[in-house]
């Protein structure tokens, strides 16, 4: 990527969100429109991956919802997210968690990790 | 409606957010500042167009001709020269500089450039053709289709079939212009473009464009 294009992105990156990883569970306060009214929605899970940099960068939470197992993808960067509140730091091996996919209930715990340095979360 | 046209490169894409926090993908092009070089009209030429120069090449790089042509309007010999038809003659002179901000974000432009180069390749990709099934002892994968009648004992010309694909004149029409950086000299506009990065690209206002509802 050329630095040019860099720079034309970088006043809409994000600089107020907590730093989270694959395998925390966090709470997403996702604004939606809805019949032209605006609300905010929280959406509450496990992160199973994190994708891409610059402002295309995603990260993908996963959630079971009534037996059913949900997956939402954000954008990073996108000003619809008015915050992400980490609830978990969870402790994992890989950077791509697809295996809970298969997994259920007791199965798909997350062992605890402590973040390093004093995080806001 | 008179036309407006600038000569640019191609330098990447990137996505940015718009208002409503859409994500909107963009490609970036540096377009001008261009120098007017010429202005041909009826009289003289026969057509009316604006002859457009961007980006100056090296002295030595040029020979006399393109030399004395771009002294003309008082400037260093261009790399890329086109010409930009359907323009208000008026509005030009020779020798002027042509920059980003002819263009308004929301305004629909057609951009042209030489699509990448893809080598020679087979009637699938080249021509969209549907390929055989691939299993079942079929023996018929991905060959060509009907070369058409065998009536005339030859093949007529312009059947598709395999060759060179790309690296030809491609022009994207109706983008819309998202964003107008004049300091910089850039444009950002809606989708794809033709070309790899640093490709020269002609953007002007879209051919088919429909006049705005609002103005």
């Amino acid at each position: 990527m050329k630095p040019i294009i860099r720079d034309i992105t970088a006043h809409q990156l994000r600089t107020d969100l907590p730093d989270f990883r694959a395998g925390d569970t966090v709470r997403v306060h996702a604004k939606v429109v809805e019949g032209g009214r605006e609300r905010v929605q929280v959406f509450e899970g496990v992160v199973i991956k994190r994708q891409h940099g610059g402002i295309s960068e995603t990260f993908t939470v996963r959630k079971i919802s009534y037996g059913v197992g949900v997956e939402r993808t954000f954008p990073l960067h996108s000003p619809r997210i008015e915050k992400i509140e980490v609830v978990k730091y969870g402790k994992v091996r890989r950077a791509k968690l697809y295996y809970l996919r298969n997994l259920r209930g007791k199965a798909a715990r997350i062992k605890e990790r402590q973040p390093k340095t004093t995080e806001t979360s | 409606m008179a036309r407006k046209g600038i000569l640019g490169r191609k330098l990447g894409m990137t996505q940015i957010f718009d208002a409503s926090g859409e994500v909107v993908p963009v490609t970036v092009i540096e377009a001008g500042p261009c120098v007017v070089l010429q202005k041909k009209d009826v009289a003289t030429d026969g057509y009316e167009a604006i002859q457009l120069g961007y980006l100056d090449k090296k002295e030595h790089r040029a020979n006399k001709p393109e030399k004395g042509h771009t002294a003309k309007a008082d400037t260093a010999p261009k790399k890329f020269i086109r010409e930009i038809r359907g323009v208000d003659l008026d509005r030009y002179e020779v020798g002027q500089l042509v920059t980003v901000d002819v263009f308004q974000p929301g305004e629909k432009v057609d951009v042209t450039g030489t699509s990448k180069g893809k080598g020679t390749q087979g009637a699938i990709k080249r021509h969209n053709q549907a390929r055989g099934p691939m299993a079942h002892g079929s023996g018929y994968h991905r060959g060509i289709g009907s070369r058409g009648s065998i009536n005339p004992n030859r093949i007529f010309k312009g059947v598709p079939g395999p060759g060179r694909m790309g690296n030809e004149r491609v022009t994207m029409q109706n983008l819309t212009v998202v964003q107008v950086i004049p300091e910089k000299n850039l444009l950002l506009v809606k989708g794809a473009v033709p070309g790899p990065r640093d490709g020269f690209v002609v953007v002007r206002s879209a051919i088919k464009a429909q006049a705005p509802k609002e103005a």
